[in-house]
């Protein structure tokens, strides 16, 4: 049994239930549309999350991917900005620009998720390489699914990190499943931890559903890359209890019945909570931490609701420094 | 002033602007080798870590400059070949054009890719691409196109300063001529601003990379026939200076428009509707495009030789709008 820390649990509970309370509520939002366009969750997925998260120092980088809203969630991220964005609004983090899928909170080094599988493993290796050329001692985490571990970029990636030594940890986030198609049947190893072999670094695979597991060995993925020994490969064997998406048609639904009833068994959160009780943290506290998090949750959709939507003009800043033109007329070309 | 070729014009404003700013740093294959001679130096003066050498990797390195800048780096990414951005094409167009605008802009992306246009030597359909026109089309990106070494200096170091990602599009073509450069590290070229490169009365030109020199040749013959071409260079193809060419256009009432890419969606093509949308009024005489036809470019020396822009052929152009005659056309349409 790990050694306790009563303070790095209760905040690792308290992520985990603020993720999973978050999205709960934001996809029931989706299912009735007052939060418009593809919802991908990751319930089931917050032990990995967090234990990784919470083995970083709030200055370190992270990059993510479109199962979006956990990872800024888990690096400590506030609610109000990310539910607003979710609803496309003017005070959304990233100014209703973004949406679910391309959450980013810069000030708690959440440099942006990423929704074409695989693009953000470079951009985690470019922050990496920043640091090291800038000489100080920040590590990125890189969150990826196996579905990406299938892409180019990740063995750009990776052998860019081994050949430069770089300080990045990727977290290979398996649920088991690329959309519909399970994992098993698009790749010819068992694990995609196995693939670190190629890059001469060390891949380890660790029980995603134990989040101190988690972030036990990412702490020591963390030590090494800070110590400038370079690149890990952790690979967290997890699920997602959702489909694919929210919002996206029927066609993303699959009867995953049997297996999905064994890994409810095996909730991260539900696993946590009943270790947390067995170190003799008072149940009530823990009930105290979870009304929190619901209200916390209730308050950011009620702050993302009485929002404004932003500006049309809005529509033109942020292309470059300064704003694009807008158009003269709607025959004009500008 | 020393004279100096266009490719030691990029090799200075490197030099320059990564003696200038320690964040500046350069990435890219066979770098440390200094192939072409834009790195001259370079690793004596700035060491191995900042003249990074990368592993044939173009998605690899695109994405990490990306995720540098966003950290406060300032990369020059040397993509060597235009055509080798293909593999990165995901990086460039979903990450490096588009991260500043979907994080409502919490992220910036001051990086520089330069792309030589490697077109008229035989290295046939892969390597001779002029894929501007694709990327002028992707909001987010800012292109530069120089045709002499003066401008290809200022443009460059105006690249590295920006903070948006820059794509520096340099005509191989281009890379021996030589001229005067002033020996001034803060000598800038603004982005963004078009170049009167002859003055004229009778028609615009507008002309992009080594079809500026081809064109200023044919405004040259054409003056003996008693034609006054203007000659307009737009350096920076996004922002297009589109104030320029259509002040130019409305004293001289007709264009031709001189690119090397491809016919279908070229920056010609860009142009021309501009003038048709604003200056159609001045218009005395139909847009001509004097483009590369919309076949690949072939081995064959003489088979390729044909298809660019030449002087000749922007002769042509000119002398056809210059001799229209727009009654005679309207009565025909009419017919």
């Amino acid at each position: 049994m790990a050694h306790f820390d009563g303070e790095l649990w209760r905040e690792i509970y308290r992520r985990m239930v603020r993720i999973r309370t978050f999205e709960d509520e934001a996809s029931r939002l989706a299912s009735k549309g007052e939060i418009p366009g593809a919802l991908h969750t990751a319930a089931g997925q917050e032990g990995e999350i967090v234990g990784a998260c919470m083995a970083l120092r709030p200055d370190d980088y992270m990059v993510g991917n479109h199962r979006s809203h956990g990872h800024p969630i888990g690096k400590g991220a506030a609610l109000r900005p990310l539910m607003a964005e979710l609803f496309g609004k003017q005070t959304g983090v990233c100014h209703g620009k973004g949406g679910s899928m391309h959450l980013a909170d810069f000030s708690v080094g959440s440099l942006g998720e990423t929704s074409i599988v695989g693009s953000g493993m470079p951009v985690a290796v470019g922050a990496a390489l920043g640091s090291k050329l800038k000489g100080n001692d920040r590590v990125t985490l890189c969150f990826f699914g196996d579905g990406a571990s299938n892409e180019g970029t990740f063995h750009e990636s990776l052998n860019l990190a081994a050949i430069w030594s770089l300080p990045v940890i990727f977290l290979c986030e398996n649920n088991g499943y690329g959309a519909t198609t399970p994992a098993s049947t698009v790749m010819s190893v068992a694990n995609v931890a196995d693939r670190a072999k190629a890059y001469a670094i060390p891949g380890a695979i660790v029980d995603g559903q134990d989040a101190i597991a988690v972030y036990e060995r990412v702490l020591q993925a963390v030590d090494r890359a800070r110590r400038g020994e370079g690149p890990t490969l952790v690979e967290a064997k997890t699920y997602r209890y959702a489909d694919h998406a929210v919002n996206l048609g029927p066609g993303f639904a699959i009867d995953r019945g049997h297996e999905l009833a064994q890994w409810r068994r095996r909730d991260p959160i539900a696993l946590f909570r009943a270790r947390m009780i067995e170190a003799a943290i008072e149940e009530e506290e823990l009930a105290r931490i979870e009304a929190e998090v619901a209200a916390s949750v209730a308050d950011a959709v009620e702050f993302a609701r009485s929002s404004p939507f932003p500006s049309y003009e809005e529509a033109f800043d942020d292309v470059f420094g300064e704003r694009v033109p807008l158009p003269q007329s709607p025959l004009a070309c500008g | 002033m020393p004279r100096k070729s266009f490719l030691e014009a990029v090799r200075d404003a490197q030099f320059e602007e990564m003696k200038r700013d320690p964040h500046v740093f350069m990435m890219g294959e066979d770098l440390t080798t200094n192939l072409f001679g834009a790195t001259t130096g370079f690793v004596e003066a700035f060491g191995k870590e900042r003249v990074r050498n990368t592993p044939i990797s173009e998605a690899g390195f695109i994405g990490a400059a990306a995720g540098a800048a966003m950290v406060g780096m300032r990369p020059i990414v040397d993509v060597t070949i235009a055509s080798f951005i293909y593999p990165a094409m995901d990086q460039l167009i979903s990450i490096v054009s588009k991260s500043r605008y979907l994080y409502g802009g919490q992220a910036r992306l001051p990086l520089v890719l330069r792309l030589s246009l490697f077109y008229g030597n035989s290295t046939a359909a892969q390597h001779s691409d002029r894929p501007y026109p694709m990327l002028m089309a992707v909001p987010g990106l800012k292109v530069i196109i120089p045709s002499n070494p003066l401008d290809m200096k200022g443009l460059l170091k105006s690249a590295v300063r920006d903070d948006d990602p820059v794509l520096c599009f340099e005509d191989a073509g281009l890379w021996s001529t030589k001229m005067e450069i002033p020996d001034d590290e803060d000598f800038l070229v603004p982005l963004g601003r078009a170049t009167v490169s002859r003055e004229g009365r009778d028609v615009t030109v507008v002309a992009l990379a080594a079809c500026v020199a081809q064109s200023l040749a044919a405004a040259a013959d054409l003056a003996k026939e008693g034609v006054s071409v203007e000659v307009i260079d737009p350096r920076t193809l996004v922002p297009l200076d589109a104030e320029t060419i259509l002040r130019s256009v409305r004293k001289t009432g007709r264009l031709v428009v001189v690119d090397p890419a491809h016919r279908t969606c070229s920056a010609a093509s860009e142009i021309a509707a501009l003038v048709a949308e604003r200056a159609f009024g001045a218009l005395r005489a139909p847009v001509l495009r004097v483009t590369t036809p919309d076949t690949h470019i072939p081995f064959s020396p003489p088979l390729e030789a044909r298809l660019f822009p030449s002087k000749s052929r922007i002769a042509e152009a000119i002398r056809r709008v210059v001799g229209f005659d727009l009654g005679d056309s309207r009565r025909s349409a009419g017919a």
